[in-house]
């Protein structure tokens, strides 16, 4: 009862525990994100005195278009239903090859990684062809296919393709023995020790190859574009140079930057979605 | 002591019989013999502890009986029947690491039940029953990566006995736990025991556990492992923790460590193949064959 007494009269929202707490507060959320937008706001001043001062040191600012002409140019894009149909072309290009990627990775790194005669068959082809970047298939696949559009998807494919790959097969052979042990001493046949134990336990690897793969194939996607494609944001930033539309490349490249980071956060949530346990383990 | 809903009924399932079992691994650069030649019987029902030094083939002799460590020697039978590989009727609770981590408390305990194809309305019952009896209904939504060492044991124990297995393993399950923890895990094993009846295996190092916990003590000798002693352990049941100071109990105690002393002193002059020539000791004849 005593123990009752003091532990609420020490929560009371006295004044002292009021300017207290506030005062942790601005130590522990407030000074750090003052410093942050600190640290924003000078590179950004920084960009702007070196572009409308025109600096030339090593670097040659004179072409580079100031924040407030990126701004002018934003306002008028952001209406623009040819910025738009850019930006749709460009998404739907990384969906159709990271979706096939995702799933013909996951399906071979899942065989793959429990098989030693699936993966004598598979692999040294795999292997041989692992070492070539995405974006040195362009020539080549745009002699392959019937026009541009699939060519650019299989460059995107194949970008992503490797990654979940090797996450998968690393995945799915580093499961604890134990767990499979475990779930044959009660009572699991084969099928289930893979579907119930194998792939669950690999999921954590899998995701993490799902988002690298991800970072990967806009990166060989924006590459194709430049140099393959007629429509989408990475022909758009090249067409702009190509046009002196300077305040357009930065458009570009801030849209490219801001729809990886998209991309990479949907993955995030949909594995969440997938593995509550392992977003527990991380808010720890 | 109501038993939980599809007991085997007879009471005479989980007879184990261990003949001239020899286990030997194949590491990088040599092979090293973990068990050799060992005869010895598990009555229905009995509480066994193989009791020795770390690294004496202990576990192997345990996966042996499990049915995923293969024996090079011998056989090992359940029922009558010769083991070959793991199922559900016998079930084994490792020192940690092995819950499922996605799954939760109820997922990880229903996981067996699953297996066997068990009905859903059924599972459920059979799943509140035995987390009820390890006093864990309260934390059946949780995921294992957020529960206490004792806490993960407990559920680990659910998970096997919701099996009803006719045969329990357990491999220093509690070794990790402190001591306060360690205590009320042992008697709650015994208690599901004393409820479930199942044939009991446990494997320990810890002397006091090995003799508070069974009926019989199998004392194992260094690698390769043999039975260096096999007796039984008269005191009352129920086993509390009151008995850990009596003159029975520190007698046996006694003569445990006496013996795995001699153990580790064999070890040090004795090459890591062979400890052969050591005083036979046996304090009460042996029941088994072996």
């Amino acid at each position: 009862m005593a123990n009752a007494l003091v532990s609420r009269s020490s929560t009371l929202p006295t004044l002292e525990n009021q300017v207290r707490s506030a005062r942790l507060r601005n130590k522990r959320f407030v000074v750090p994100a003052v410093i942050r937008c600190f640290s924003l706001l000078t590179c950004i001043a920084l960009w702007y005195l070196a572009s409308t001062n025109k600096w030339n040191l090593i670097v040659n600012f004179e072409n580079v278009p100031s924040p407030t002409a990126v701004c002018q140019a934003a306002v008028q894009l952001i209406n623009s239903p040819k910025f738009q149909s850019h930006l749709l072309s460009s998404i739907a290009r990384v969906f159709s090859g990271f979706g096939c990627a995702a799933v013909l990775a996951i399906a071979i790194g899942l065989g793959v990684g429990r098989s030693k005669l699936l993966s004598d068959l598979l692999m040294p082809p795999l292997e041989l062809l692992r070492p070539i970047p995405a974006v040195a298939w362009i020539p080549l696949a745009v002699l392959m296919f019937p026009n541009p559009e699939e060519s650019m998807v299989y460059i995107t494919f194949v970008g992503a393709f490797y990654p979940i790959l090797l996450n998968t097969i690393h995945g799915v052979s580093s499961v604890d023995s134990n767990l499979i042990f475990a779930s044959l001493t009660l009572g699991a046949n084969r099928v289930r020790v893979f579907s119930d134990v194998i792939v669950p336990a690999a999921l954590p690897a899998i995701v993490t190859g799902l988002s690298i793969g991800m970072g990967n194939s806009w990166f060989s996607l924006v590459t194709a574009e430049m140099v393959a494609g007629q429509f989408g944001i990475g022909y758009y930033t090249w067409e702009s140079y190509t046009l002196q539309k300077y305040p357009n490349i930065v458009l570009g490249m801030i849209a490219i930057g801001l729809l990886g980071m998209l991309s990479s956060l949907l993955i995030q949530r949909i594995a969440w979605a997938f593995m509550p346990w392992a977003k527990l383990g991380a808010n720890r | 002591m109501k038993g939980l809903a599809h007991s085997t009924g007879s009471g005479q399932a989980g007879d184990i019989s261990v003949r001239n079992a020899g286990i030997s691994f194949l590491t990088s650069d040599r092979v090293v013999e973990a068990v050799r030649d060992i005869s010895v019987e598990f009555s229905p029902g009995s509480f066994t502890t193989l009791l020795g030094p770390s690294g004496c083939g202990k576990s192997s002799l345990l996966g042996a009986i499990a049915g995923f460590v293969s024996l090079t020697q011998g056989q090992i039978l359940v029922d009558q029947r010769p083991v070959n590989r793991p199922d559900g009727s016998r079930g084994v609770v490792f020192q940690h690491h092995n819950l499922f981590p996605w799954k939760t408390v109820r997922g990880n305990v229903e996981f067996g039940l699953k297996m066997r194809g068990i009905r859903k309305a059924e599972r459920q019952r059979l799943v509140d029953e035995i987390l009820d009896r390890v006093k864990l209904s309260a934390f059946q939504q949780s995921y294992p990566g957020h529960l206490s060492g004792g806490m993960q044991q407990r559920v680990n124990l659910a998970r096997v006995l919701v099996n009803r297995p006719t045969v329990m393993m357990l491999d220093e399950p509690f070794a990790a736990l402190d001591a306060q923890t360690r205590l009320q895990m042992q008697e709650m094993l015994l208690e599901l025991w004393n409820g479930l009846k199942m044939t009991i295996v446990f494997v320990t190092h810890d002397v006091d556990e090995a003799i508070l916990l069974s009926d019989r003590v199998l004392v194992m000798s260094r690698r390769p492992g043999r039975i260096r002693a096999d007796f039984e352990v008269p005191l009352a049941r129920p086993r509390t923790a009151e008995q850990l100071t009596s003159a029975e109990f520190n007698r046996l105690k006694k003569y445990c460590l006496e013996l795995l002393r001699e153990e580790s002193i064999a070890g040090e002059s004795a090459s890591e193949e062979g400890v052969t020539s050591l005083p036979n000791l046996e304090l009460t004849p042996s029941a088994a064959d072996g």
